[in-house]
């Protein structure tokens, strides 16, 4: 089955790639880059990463802008998955999607209306074993973005390693927040990882937080050798 | 000891962490759970297991649909069986009971019509499904939305049926069937 990625070069999307990649053929990422900050569906930090991200996995990128607003971005996304079925003839796409039925219902429905199937390899996994499994196989993700209390701008740029994932954990028991950031408590960005044939170098950052809002953005990356 | 049958069109399927893996960790804990795939159901070999859970598939998924003869074991094995969504609608095609157009996703309210072990009055859950079923001769209605039936069980055996996802949200429903006693 040839497939295409829902991507937004975060962790979720990035592992849930990697998997489909085991089982069936993945033939291009597909980005959906949302202008409004506020977006339930696609608002990322780095979303303008995904063309290095892309070119350090070998895969061609669909991308979108849109606009983002509520409705208009799900029809910007079936174009864009329209787009990807022409182009490279996908029969499905994969979603990173873990608990959230809200995004993983209206992708469903857009896939079923376009007839192509849906996966979701990640869908009511645990929190903290996906944590763990990205390092366990190597994955390098930052924290590129912090949205929830107690988090603060300590946290942005920090690798997910096996002291953050402990840290995040802990904040779950004390103030409930999902460790892997389903609530939007967090979001990552990728910057290596097992497919990656290169990886990604950050020559230049910059942190934007106040209190415990703020992203991580990468104003300037190159691709090198592993 | 559970058996949980893999219902995805093959063995080892991209769509297994999805429609299996979560059944199993809601089972796990409670008892000892075994996952077979449905071509590999041997209906010689099901006495070491005390109740059955037939999980659901992807919506374009029809495989067990259109191979509804793999499944005459039901009628015989004699074991509480719970069927999640395609699994609900297989075992209706398995009596003959014929399936209706319903296409229903996300989270719809489920309204409770019979008393059952299973689960009660008005709530919320995920569904995910192309097609209901009608209510029939075999099946009584147990729960339905306002587009569809929901849940059936057969009125002879201890047969259940659920269209939506208790894996998902509701895993109180799928504990229910693992713990009580059928």
């Amino acid at each position: 089955m040839r497939l295409g990625v829902l991507f937004s070069g975060g962790k979720d999307s990035t592992l849930a790639l990697h998997l489909a990649a085991q089982k069936e053929q993945v033939v291009c990422l597909i980005t959906v880059a949302s202008k409004n900050k506020e977006s339930y569906m696609f608002h990322t930090p780095n979303i303008d990463l995904t063309a290095l991200q892309a070119q350090a996995l070998g895969l061609p990128l669909v991308s979108v802008v849109t606009e983002g607003q509520k409705e208009e971005e799900l029809s910007d996304l079936e174009k864009a998955i329209v787009e990807a079925k022409e182009k490279y003839q996908i029969d499905g796409v994969v979603t990173g999607a873990v608990e959230s039925v809200y995004q993983a219902s209206r992708v469903q429905r857009i896939c079923n209306r376009l007839d192509v199937w849906c996966f979701n390899p990640l869908w009511k996994h645990d929190q903290k074993a996906l944590l763990e499994t990205l390092v366990a196989r190597n994955f390098k993700v930052v924290i590129s973005g912090i949205f929830a209390y107690p988090l603060d701008e300590t946290w942005l740029g920090n690798q997910i390693d096996a002291a953050v994932i402990a840290r995040l954990v802990q904040h779950q028991g004390q103030y409930g927040i999902s460790p892997s950031g389903e609530g939007g408590e967090i979001e990552t960005t990728v910057l290596d990882a097992p497919m990656f044939k290169r990886k990604i170098e950050i020559l230049d950052s910059a942190i934007d937080a106040k209190g415990n809002c703020g992203v991580f953005i990468v104003k300037q990356a190159r691709l090198v050798p592993k | 000891m559970i058996l949980v049958v893999d219902m995805n069109w093959k063995r080892d399927s991209l769509a297994f962490g999805e429609f299996v893996s979560p059944i199993v960790s809601v089972v796990q804990p409670l008892e000892e759970c075994v996952v077979k795939h449905f071509l590999e159901i041997d209906p010689s070999k099901l006495s070491c297991c005390t109740k059955i859970i037939l999980s659901g598939t992807m919506l374009k998924d029809h495989a067990t649909l259109k191979q509804v003869e793999k499944f005459n074991w039901v009628k015989t094995c004699g074991k509480p069986i719970l069927g999640i969504c395609a699994g609900m609608q297989t075992l209706s095609l398995v009596f003959r009971e014929p399936l209706v157009n319903c296409l229903q996703v996300g989270m719809a309210e489920i309204t409770t019509l019979k008393n059952n072990p299973l689960f009660q009055g008005d709530f919320k859950a995920y569904v995910l499904h192309n097609y209901s079923v009608s209510p029939s001769q075999t099946f009584e209605v147990l729960a339905e939305s306002t587009k569809c039936v929901q849940a059936i069980k057969h009125k002879e055996k201890d047969i259940y049926g659920v269209l939506f996802h208790p894996e998902v949200r509701n895993q109180e429903i799928l504990k229910c069937f693992v713990q009580s006693a059928l």
